[in-house]
């Protein structure tokens, strides 16, 4: 990218630089600043959004990286990592070399960076932020004396103070008199200090390793047998299946991704109906997904993740378990060929309108309602409303589907109002009735007064 | 001879969930006609649950779960809609031999061929589930176990009734048979009951609760 070129974050409905390079810098541009003002100082300015998530991925991988140097490294902020090498910077030749290899190899991947390194977390931190610099034992103090005092990670309230009083290095805020900063800012200001300098200890805390539900398999030679991918695939399985019971989770959707030798890739996913982790269950479910796979030079590369988890607690072994598991099995099964979404059970809904008085869910996604809660006796099948000839006022008779019916009883009616708040459909107001016919079928008839028609709508039981 | 209602003479327990219709777990059986539906649902009531009901997506006729309530709980009933005929049938053969659910009811849309019928009779076999198969008039298949016909019948009687005649027209180890039978809402039971004849001197006159809109 040449030319100034910034990113922008709206924070309190504002638009500001939230990150920019350097010929931005140079044309007197900050972090911070609002984008309209950055583009009245610099009219060539190039702006896009940020991505924080991005980000904040980018510096996970980054800190995944960083594992290379040294067994502990955490985030710091949303643009530092933070790495212990204590005891680990020999095996790259020293700390200087550690620097230089660091640089080199982010340097080739695009990203600029300052290295601190210092004795203590305070003083790395503050070395980094002054631009880069190597601080070694028993020189801290040298080496952070000519640095603002604001690379103490100091509140900006308490760096403006300091800079009021004329504090404005570290070494004048060392050399200052403790008692009276204590009184004036309290005790974190010192403790700022003396974390930097050493004299009191600070931790570091890397973030616990997320577990990585991915497991691969690389061949030697490429395959192309099904029995072959599913050896492969069962071994996998084992693998992903310790790394699921030591979390407690249990797989809801897995990919199996099969590179071919041409660098094709050809992914294979499962959805489960519920949480499993058990190879053997697994395995013949991918039966169905393996037979779309086309091998062509074979395959070389098998890797497994699983990409939806959710927590599957160790149950107790009884038979009430092992039977929803097998209809679980039962309905991925099904799944796999028509869609788990089409696997269905009722819910209630709060609405008196008969046709909408249930909600059709995934049955795998929602739990088994409780209780039906009791209703009107209603028709075991409903349909669209089809209208229909009555003979007679009152009528006696009347023609449905090319069949003749004489009414035998009438029960009714019950006036069922639509609702105000769904658009309009149109029958209006319905009356219903139960209608016991003659000839033995048991319909649901409703008269539309606003309109005055009749129509089917349901059979009883 | 005027009979218009007798006691019930036998019950249809959850004991004995077959007798005196027969009805063999295992096999795959058709149904027929308006009540056919009400047949499948009371069967599978009989037999315990969960209930897969496989129907094709574009059928009209929808189960309604507050008409289910009567006889099904409908958080029993798990619906699999499918899009074509042969979605159907895997997805029935897949469910009777599994065997985890003990009935398995699927809309038939065309006439099945031997094959089809004689591959759901294989899965039913192996997984020990009932398939009940809900045809349209005059689309059997040959491999079907038993066939019956099933019509609601008009109860003079009572207002809320559930008479239906209940036919059984192909039977592969058995007679056949004609039964009449009243559905309990309440204490969920199968009534069977002696034919209600409707004689010249029938005590309820059509029209008996005046319609007028």
């Amino acid at each position: 990218m040449r030319g100034p070129f910034a990113l922008s974050l709206r924070v309190h409905n504002r638009d500001c630089l939230h990150a920019l390079n350097a010929e931005a810098e140079r044309a007197g541009l900050s972090r911070g600043m609002a984008v309209s003002e950055a583009r009245a100082f610099c009219p060539g300015l190039v702006v896009r959004a940020a991505t924080p998530k991005a980000d904040a991925q980018t510096l996970e991988a980054l800190r995944r990286w960083a594992l290379r140097y040294c067994p502990w490294a955490a985030c710091d902020g949303d643009d530092g990592l933070v790495l212990d090498i204590t005891g680990a910077a020999h095996l790259l030749g020293g700390e200087a070399a550690l620097a230089l290899d660091m640089r080199e190899r982010l340097g080739r991947a695009g990203f600029a960076l300052h290295v601190g390194i210092a004795p203590t977390r305070g003083a790395a931190w503050a070395l980094a932020h002054a631009g880069g610099g190597l601080a070694p034992e028993g020189a801290v103090r040298t080496h952070l004396g000519p640095l603002p005092v604001a690379l103490l990670r100091l509140p900006p309230e308490t760096d403006a103070a300091l800079q009021r009083l004329g504090l404005r290095r570290i070494a004048d805020l060392a050399g200052a008199a403790r008692a009276p900063l204590a009184r004036r800012f309290g005790k974190g200001l010192l403790d700022q200090l003396d974390r930097a300098f050493g004299d009191l200890p600070e931790a570091l805390s890397p973030a616990p390793e997320p577990a990585h539900y991915g497991v691969r398999l690389t061949l030697p030679e490429p395959i192309g047998l099904l029995s072959d991918i599913e050896a492969g695939l069962a071994r996998l399985l084992e693998r992903l299946a310790d790394t699921l019971r030591a979390q407690d989770v249990g797989a809801r959707a897995l990919c199996l991704t099969l590179r071919r030798v041409d660098r094709q890739a050809q992914d294979v996913p499962l959805r489960l109906a519920a949480p499993m982790r058990d190879p053997a269950r697994i395995l013949p479910l991918f039966a169905r997904g393996l037979e779309t796979v086309e091998a062509g030079f074979g395959i070389d590369q098998l890797r497994l993740e699983a990409t939806v988890v959710e927590p599957m607690p160790a149950l107790q072994a009884g038979s009430g378990a092992e039977r929803a598991d097998r209809i679980e099995a039962l309905m991925t099964r099904i799944g796999t060929r028509i869609g788990l979404d089409h696997v269905r059970r009722f819910q209630p809904r709060d609405c008196h309108v008969p046709e909408r008085g249930f909600a059709l869910v995934a049955a795998a996604d929602e739990p088994a309602c409780g209780p039906w809660p009791p209703r009107p006796a209603r028709p075991l099948t409903i349909f669209a409303p089809e209208p229909i000839a009555v003979r007679g006022h009152p009528p006696s008779g009347f023609t449905w589907r090319r069949m003749r019916f004489t009414i035998g009883r009438a029960t009714g009616p019950e006036r069922i109002a639509p609702e105000w708040w769904q658009p309009p459909d149109s029958y209006g107001l319905r009356d219903y009735w139960r209608i016991d016919t003659r000839e033995g079928r048991r319909l649901w008839l409703f008269f539309t007064p606003q309109n005055p028609r009749w129509f089917v709508q349901g059979e009883f039981l | 001879m005027l009979c218009a209602r007798a006691a019930p003479w036998y019950r249809v327990g959850m004991d004995c969930p077959n007798a005196p219709l027969p009805l063999l777990s295992g096999r795959v059986h058709e149904v027929g006609g308006p009540s056919a539906v009400a047949f499948a649902l009371i069967r599978a009531r009989q037999a315990g649950s969960p209930l897969f009901w496989i129907r094709p997506a574009w059928l009209g006729d929808q189960p309604l779960p507050d008409g289910l309530a009567g006889i099904i709980p409908p958080s029993a009933v798990i619906g699999v809609a499918t899009a074509t005929e042969t979605d159907s049938l895997a997805a029935a053969e897949e469910a009777l031999r599994d065997g985890a659910v003990p009935v398995v009811i699927v809309d038939i849309t065309r006439p099945l061929s031997l094959r089809e019928g004689r591959r759901l009779q294989l899965a039913a076999g192996a997984g020990r589930s009932t398939g009940l198969c809900l045809i349209a008039q005059g689309m059997g298949s040959n491999a079907a176990e038993t066939r019956w016909h099933c019509a609601p019948l008009f109860d003079p009687e009572s207002g809320d009734s559930t008479l239906m005649r209940w036919e059984i027209t192909k039977n592969k180890k058995g007679t056949l048979g004609v039964w009449h039978v009243r559905w309990n809402r309440t204490a969920h039971r199968l009534d069977v009951v002696s034919p209600v004849r409707l004689g010249p001197g029938a005590p309820a006159e059509p029209g008996e609760g005046a319609l007028r809109p």
